[in-house]
C-alpha cells in the first residue's frame, strides 16, 4: 500500500506532541508506536471491545476507529492524563471496588466512565451502563466496575492490614495500582526498539495439503524473511500433555485446522505494517473437511497416529448403574448439545522474544511459563536452561493461555535474526488459531425413588477435541469425575470420548467440560423433582454430598460444603418464588422464573502430581522477597498468595515484595489452571511463611504470638514478653542471595484411579450453588437474567473482594455460555458476531461466602475460579424452563431457540 | 497529504470527490472493521470537516439532517415527536463511542441490512440529497438504498443531507438482539402513527434486518387507518407483515423466527406509539 508520513502535532493529556505518520492510521496504532503512550489497548480493531476508549474533545470515541487525521487539532485524553499527580479519585475507586481483575479493559473503562462523571457526577445504575456499555470485560462481570464508578470519592476499605491480619481481609489486589494507572506491561507492551515485527501465514481452510512456491523470491523482493517448519531445529510438535504432544509450531504439509500456521514472516515494522500477506506463495490442496463429530471415527482420519479419530476415552464407574436406574420410580434422560465457545479475553496474545548471550527470553501474555519454556524448547530444539520466559501481564486468559500460541513462532524469529522479534495477533488470529471449551453431545439417564434419592446414573458423552490433543485428555478425564454433580450417586457410569475433528483446537477453558456436563445432569434433576412433585431446591438437599460420604470415584469425601451452600440459597429461593408466582400473575408478554444448580470441582491435576515450588527470602537490606511464580492473569494469586504468606511468617502484607513470575528468577508453581493456585501454591506459600517464620524464632527465642517487621535494616520480632532485634547486615548470605531464607514445596496428594476411576483424583474440592431468576419474553423467547444469589464454599475466604469478582466473572461467562455465545470458523471471529456479555446482560449478584475448612487446604481454603461458571448456565436454563415451560437441550439458548422451545412445551 | 483530504466546504469536497478510487470517509464506524490493517487504504476524503454537512435545521418545507451529523448530535437534537423512533435508534446504535463518531449519512451509505437508521428514515418519509459537479438530486430513501451494501450513490457524488419533510405523529423504534449493547438486529421496526380523536389517520410502518433492504408495509400500513389509538397493536396481523419480509437464517436466528418477531416488534411499536400519541 502506498503509505504517506506527514508531521502532525497533536494535543494529548494536554501536552504537545509531534508525530509524523500517515493521517490514515488508527488514531491507537500512532498513540502506541509513535507516541509511546501504550496505556491505551487495542482488542479488535473494530470497536466491538471499547479496550481503546480515548477521548476526543471529551467525547469518548473508539481510537481504533479513529483516523489520525480526524485528531489533528483536537483535545485527546489517554488514561495515562488521569493520574496528575497521584491517582484521580475514579482511578482510586477501582482500585478499591476490586474493579480491575486483568487490567486490559481498565484503561477504556477508566475513559468511558471518565466521560460520564464529567456530565454526570452521581449518575445512576443505569446511565453508569448506558456510558459502559461500550466496553467489554471478560473478567469481572461488570459488577464491581459498576459499583466503583457509582462510589468515587466516597472512600473504601481498609488498605494496609496490620501484620498477622491479612487473611480474610477484603483488601485491594496488591498489583493494582499499573492497572489503574495504564502503566500495565501487557504482552504488547513492550519491546526493544528496532525490534522485528513477526507475522503468521495461516490456512484458510480446515483440511488442506499445501505446497510452498518461491517464498524467498517473495521474500527478497519485499525485504523480509520467512521461515517454515524447516527452520525449528528441535521436534515440531507441542502439547500440553507431553505424551500426546501433536500441533506443530508450524504445519508442515497438511494443516488439519482453520488458521493454522505454516510460516512466519519476519521484518522491521513499517515494512510489515505496509505489507499484504494474500499474495505469499502456497497452493492449497483442499481435502475433505471432518467436521460431524458424529460420523469422525467412520471419517478420513485427521492424525494418522489416533485410530478411529479417537483422541481418548474416560471412564468412571461404581455400583451398578443399570439396576440403581432399574428400581428407580422415575427416570429421566435427556441429550444435550453445547457450542464452541471463545475465550474472548480482551487482549489477544502478545509478546515478545530476544537473544541475551545465549539465553532465549521470551515475555509474553501466558498461564504457565514452565510449561511454555518446556515446550519452546522442544520445538525449537534448546536445553531447557537456555529457555527464559518472563510472563508479561496476562490480559484473560480463562485456559486458553495454558497452550503455547505466539511462543515457539517468535522464538523462532528471534533465534533466526538474532534481534528482538515482537508478534501481537489480530482478533480474528486469535479467534481462529487457539484453543475453545469443547462443543459436547451428552446423554444421561438419572433415576430416582419415592423419596427423592438417586438410585442411579448413567452418562455418555462425546467432545469434539478438534485438530489436536491440547486439554482433550483432561476434559475426557475430569468429566466423568465429575458429571454425578455433587451429590450421592450410589450407581454410576460415566463415560466419555474425545473425537477428533478438523475444527478448532478445544482445549482448557474454566471448568474443563464439567459446565458442559453439569448442563445435562442439573436439567434432570428438575425433570426428576418435578415428576416427583418435590421442590427443587429441597430435591438437591436431599441428594446433596455429606461429610465423609463416598463420591463417584469412591474417595472419602472431606469438607464437604454443598450442603451449606443449599441451605444458603433456602431463604432467596422461598421469597424469589413467591415474587416469580406474583409477577406472573399479572398480565404483560413476560414470564418470571427460578433455578437453581450447584457445583463441585477438584482443585489441581486429575491423580497427577502438581506440585508448587515457593522461596521466601530475607535479604541483607531487609527486604522480603517472596518469590511467587504463579501467575496471575487477573484472578488475584499475586494477592491472595502474599496474604497466606505474610500471615504464615508473621509480617505486614506492605513489608512483602513480590518477585516473579519468571522461569529465571522463581521455583515452579505450575499452572494457572485447575483452580490450584490458591490451594496448592498457597499452600506452599504457607509452608514456606512457616518455616522462614520458625528459624526467625528459634534465633531470637521469641513465642509463637510474635510479630515480625522490618525496620532500618533490622528484622524486629515482638512478643508479648518484649522485643528482638535481628540485625540482618551482619548475618551470613547464602547461595540464593538470602541471610535468612525457606523453601517449600506442597504437592496435593492424591491416588491413581483405576480402569473404573477409583481412586483419589484430588485431595480438595470446592463447592457451590447458585439461584437464577431469570424473565423470559414469552413472544420473542428472550431471557433477561435479572439476578443470581451464588452461594460458594470456599474453606476459608482469603480476600472476599477478590473472591466476590471471581464470582461475578465466573456467572459473566456462564451467562454467556447459556444464552449468546457460539463460536463459529469463519463466521464468528470477532466480537460483533462472537457475543459476550455487555455490561447490560449482567442481573444482579449476590454472593454468600461459605466457610467449611477443607482439612488439606491451606488454613482450610479451597479452590473459587471455575467453580464460579459451573452451576451458572443450568440455573439459568432450569429458571427459563420454570418461567415459560421451554426444556433447552441445545446451547446458547438463543432467542429462536427458546421461542421454538416454548411451543413444543405448549403441544 | 493528498491521499487524506478534509475540505472544509462542500464544493471543495465536490470538486475532490471525483477524483480516481476517492473513498469517501465519514465516522469511520465501518471503514476501518473492513481495514485489515492499521492504515485506511486509498485516498482518503474526510467529510467531518464540512460545516454544512452537519447538524440539524428547519428548512422551508421540514427539516435538513446533515449527513455527517452525528448519532450522539441526533440524540441531543430538539426534534417533534414524530423522530422519536430515530432518536431511539440513535441510542441503540453500537456504543456511545459508536455513536460519538457514526454519522447518518454513513449508516445509509454502508447500505447494511441491519442499518440502525433507515426503517425510522422510512416511516419519516426521508429523502437524500445527493450532491456533486453536475448539482444535486433528491432521492426517496427507498430508491437510494438499492440492496445489500447497494445504494445509487454514483461516483463523484457526496450524500450531502437527508430532508424530512413536514411529519406528525409519534415516531418508535424496537431493536432486537441477543445481547444490550453492542448488537446487530435479529429484527427491528420503526412506526410512526398520526392519530386525530383518537383515531389512526395516518401510518407508516418499517421493517430492517428482515430483508435486503429494509422495508415499508403499505398494506399494514393501510389496514391501520380509522383503528383506534387503544390497542393498536392488535391490528398488527402477520399476513400484512410477513409475506413483505424475505428474511434470511443466519447465526443470530433462523428465517421464520425473524418475520415472526418483526410482527411481535410491530404490535408493541405501535401500541406504544399509539400510548403515546394519545397523550396530550
Amino acid at each position: 500500500m502506498n503509505t504517506i508520513a506527514i508531521s502532525s502535532t497533536l494535543t494529548v493529556n494536554g501536552a504537545t506532541v509531534c508525530v509524523t505518520a500517515d493521517p490514515r492510521r488508527r488514531l491507537s496504532d500512532v498513540l502506541r508506536e509513535e507516541v509511546g503512550l501504550r496505556g491505551t489497548k487495542v482488542g479488535c480493531d473494530a470497536g466491538d471491545c471499547g479496550a481503546c476508549t480515548v477521548l476526543l474533545d471529551g467525547a469518548p470515541v473508539c481510537a481504533c476507529l479513529t483516523p489520525l487525521g480526524r485528531a489533528i487539532g483536537r483535545e485527546i485524553a489517554t488514561v495515562e492524563g488521569l493520574a496528575q499527580p497521584g491517582l484521580c479519585a475514579l482511578q482510586d475507586a477501582f482500585l478499591q471496588h476490586g474493579a480491575a481483575q486483568c487490567g486490559i479493559c481498565t484503561p477504556g473503562m477508566l475513559m468511558a466512565a471518565r466521560a460520564l462523571l464529567e456530565a454526570t457526577p452521581a449518575p445512576s445504575r443505569a446511565q453508569v451502563e448506558d456510558a459502559l456499555g461500550g466496553v467489554l470485560c471478560r473478567c469481572t462481570g461488570y459488577a464491581k466496575i459498576v459499583d466503583a464508578v457509582m462510589a468515587v470519592g466516597q472512600g473504601g476499605y481498609a488498605r494496609r492490614p496490620l501484620a498477622g491480619q491479612a487473611v480474610g481481609a477484603r483488601i485491594e489486589r496488591v498489583d493494582g495500582l499499573a492497572k489503574v494507572t495504564g502503566a500495565e506491561i501487557f504482552g504488547a507492551d513492550f519491546w526493544a526498539e528496532g525490534a522485528l515485527v513477526v507475522r503468521a501465514i495461516r490456512s484458510p481452510h480446515a483440511a488442506a495439503g499445501f505446497a510452498f512456491g518461491d517464498f524467498n523470491g517473495w521474500a527478497r523482493a519485499l525485504n523480509v524473511e520467512v521461515f517454515t517448519a524447516h527452520d525449528l531445529g528441535g521436534v515440531n510438535s507441542f502439547g500440553v500433555i507431553p505424551a500426546f504432544a501433536d500441533q506443530p509450531a508450524l504445519a508442515e504439509t497438511e494443516v488439519r485446522f482453520r488458521g493454522e500456521a505454516i510460516a512466519i514472516v519476519v521484518g522491521e515494522a513499517p515494512v510489515m505494517a505496509a505489507l499484504s500477506l494474500a499474495d505469499f506463495p502456497v497452493t492449497w490442496q483442499p481435502l475433505a473437511a471432518v467436521s460431524d463429530p458424529s460420523t469422525a471415527q467412520t471419517a478420513r482420519a485427521v492424525l494418522p497416529h489416533r485410530a478411529d479419530n479417537v483422541l481418548i476415552r474416560g471412564r468412571v464407574a461404581q455400583g451398578d448403574a443399570a439396576a440403581g436406574l432399574a428400581r428407580a420410580v422415575v427416570v429421566a434422560e435427556a441429550t444435550v448439545d453445547t457450542a464452541y465457545v471463545e475465550h474472548a479475553y480482551i487482549e489477544p496474545e502478545a509478546g515478545v522474544a530476544w537473544l541475551e548471550n545465549d539465553t532465549l527470553v521470551i515475555q509474553a501474555c501466558t498461564q504457565a511459563p514452565v510449561m511454555d519454556r518446556d515446550d519452546v524448547a522442544r520445538v525449537l530444539g534448546l536445553a531447557r536452561e537456555r529457555v527464559r520466559i518472563i510472563p508479561s501481564a496476562t490480559g484473560g486468559g480463562f485456559g486458553s493461555k495454558l497452550d503455547v500460541s505466539l511462543q515457539p513462532l517468535i522464538g523462532l524469529a528471534a533465534l533466526k535474526t538474532g534481534k528482538p522479534c515482537r508478534m501481537v495477533y489480530t482478533r480474528a488470529e486469535s479467534m481462529q488459531s487457539t484453543t475453545k471449551r469443547h462443543p459436547a453431545h451428552m446423554t444421561a439417564r438419572i433415576g430416582a425413588d419415592a423419596a427423592g434419592r438417586i438410585t442411579g446414573m448413567t452418562f455418555d458423552g462425546r467432545f469434539n477435541t478438534g485438530a489436536y490433543s491440547s486439554w482433550g485428555p483432561t476434559v475426557a478425564n475430569r468429566v466423568p469425575v465429575h458429571a454425578s454433580g455433587p451429590y450421592r450417586t450410589p450407581n454410576y457410569r460415566a463415560e466419555t470420548v474425545a473425537i477428533h475433528t478438523n475444527g478448532p483446537v478445544s482445549g482448557a477453558f474454566r471448568g474443563f467440560g464439567v459446565p458442559q456436563a453439569a448442563v445435562v445432569q442439573e436439567t434432570l434433576y428438575d425433570d426428576l423433582a418435578l415428576a416427583l412433585g418435590m421442590d427443587r431446591l429441597a430435591f438437591r438437599q436431599i441428594n446433596a454430598l455429606a461429610e465423609g460420604e463416598q463420591s463417584v470415584c469412591g474417595q472419602v469425601m472431606q469438607g464437604v460444603g454443598v450442603r451449606a451452600c443449599l441451605e444458603a440459597l433456602g431463604p432467596r429461593w422461598t421469597a424469589a418464588l413467591a415474587e416469580a408466582e406474583a409477577f406472573n400473575r399479572t398480565a404483560g408478554p413476560t414470564r418470571r422464573g427460578i433455578g437453581v444448580a450447584s457445583c463441585w470441582y477438584g482443585c489441581g491435576n486429575t491423580a497427577l502430581p502438581n506440585p508448587s515450588t515457593v522461596r521466601l527470602g530475607i535479604a541483607a537490606d531487609g527486604t522480603v522477597y517472596l518469590h511467587q511464580g504463579a501467575t496471575d492473569i487477573g484472578q488475584g494469586s499475586n494477592t491472595v498468595i502474599t496474604q497466606i504468606c505474610a500471615d504464615a511468617l508473621g509480617i505486614a502484607l506492605d513489608q512483602i515484595t513480590l518477585i516473579g513470575p519468571d522461569t529465571g528468577l522463581t521455583p515452579d508453581c505450575g499452572k494457572t489452571s485447575a483452580s490450584r493456585q490458591t490451594v496448592v501454591t498457597g499452600k506452599a506459600a504457607l509452608l514456606a511463611g512457616r518455616a522462614l517464620r520458625a528459624q526467625v524464632l528459634a534465633l531470637t527465642n521469641r513465642g509463637a504470638d510474635a510479630r515480625l517487621r522490618v525496620e532500618a535494616g533490622r528484622l524486629v520480632v515482638e512478643d508479648q514478653g518484649g522485643r528482638s532485634h535481628l540485625a540482618l547486615a551482619e548475618l551470613p548470605v547464602g547461595p540464593q542471595g538470602y541471610v535468612l531464607m525457606a523453601e517449600e514445596t506442597y504437592d496435593p496428594p492424591t491416588l491413581p484411579l483405576d480402569e473404573n476411576g477409583q481412586g483419589v483424583p484430588y485431595a480438595v474440592y470446592g463447592y457451590g450453588a447458585q439461584l437464577a431468576e431469570v424473565e423470559v419474553d414469552m413472544a420473542l423467547g428472550l431471557t433477561k437474567v435479572i439476578r443470581i444469589t451464588a452461594a460458594h464454599d470456599l474453606g476459608r475466604v482469603i480476600n472476599p473482594m477478590l473472591a466476590e469478582g471471581q464470582i461475578e466473572g465466573g456467572i459473566a461467562q456462564g451467562l454467556g455460555m447459556a444464552l449468546m455465545e457460539d463460536y463459529i470458523p469463519g463466521r464468528t471471529e470477532n466480537l460483533h458476531d462472537y457475543l459476550i456479555p455487555t455490561i447490560g446482560d449482567m442481573p444482579e449478584i449476590r454472593s454468600i461466602l461459605i466457610e467449611v475448612p477443607d482439612p488439606e487446604g491451606p488454613l482450610g481454603a479451597k479452590g473459587l475460579g471455575e467453580h464460579v461458571l459451573i452451576p451458572t448456565a443450568p440455573a439459568i436454563l432450569n429458571a427459563i424452563r420454570h418461567a415459560s415451560g421451554a426444556r433447552l437441550l441445545q446451547l446458547p439458548a438463543l432467542p429462536h431457540r427458546v421461542l421454538a422451545a416454548i411451543r413444543e412445551a405448549r403441544r | 497529504m493528498a491521499d487524506y483530504l478534509k475540505p472544509s466546504t462542500l464544493q471543495d469536497a465536490i470538486l475532490l470527490a471525483g477524483r480516481e478510487g476517492m473513498r469517501l470517509a465519514a465516522g469511520c464506524t465501518d471503514l476501518f472493521p473492513a481495514t485489515p490493517g492499521q492504515t485506511l487504504g486509498g485516498p482518503i476524503l474526510d467529510l467531518t470537516a464540512i460545516d454544512s454537512l452537519s447538524g440539524i435545521s428547519r428548512s422551508a418545507n421540514g427539516w435538513r439532517i446533515g449527513a455527517a451529523t452525528t448519532w450522539a448530535a441526533l440524540q441531543r437534537a430538539e426534534l417533534p415527536p414524530a423522530f422519536d423512533g430515530l432518536k431511539a435508534a440513535a441510542k441503540e446504535v453500537g456504543s456511545v463511542q459508536i455513536q460519538n463518531a457514526g454519522t447518518i449519512g454513513g449508516n445509509l451509505c454502508n447500505a447494511s441490512p441491519a442499518a440502525d437508521g433507515v426503517p425510522p428514515l422510512l416511516t419519516l418519509n426521508a429523502e437524500v440529497e445527493l450532491a456533486s459537479l453536475a448539482g444535486s438530486r433528491r432521492l426517496g430513501l427507498g430508491e437510494f438504498l438499492t440492496g445489500p451494501r447497494k445504494t445509487a450513490l454514483r461516483a463523484g457524488e457526496i450524500l450531502a443531507a437527508i430532508h424530512v419533510p413536514e411529519v406528525r405523529g409519534q415516531g418508535g423504534f424496537l431493536k432486537l438482539g441477543a445481547r444490550r449493547y453492542l448488537v446487530i438486529s435479529i429484527a427491528m421496526v420503526a412506526a410512526r402513527i398520526v392519530a386525530e380523536g383518537g383515531i389512526v389517520t395516518e401510518a407508516a410502518l418499517a421493517v430492517g434486518a428482515c430483508s435486503s433492504v429494509a422495508v415499508r408495509l403499505a398494506a399494514q400500513e393501510a389496514a391501520l387507518l380509522g383503528a383506534p389509538l387503544a390497542a393498536l397493536g392488535d391490528h398488527i396481523r402477520p399476513d400484512m407483515v410477513e409475506p413483505y419480509l424475505s428474511p434470511i437464517p443466519d447465526i443470530r436466528a433462523d428465517a421464520a423466527y425473524r418475520a415472526g418477531s418483526a410482527t411481535e416488534l410491530l404490535r408493541r411499536v405501535v401500541s406504544a406509539c399509539g400510548t403515546n400519541a394519545g397523550e396530550p
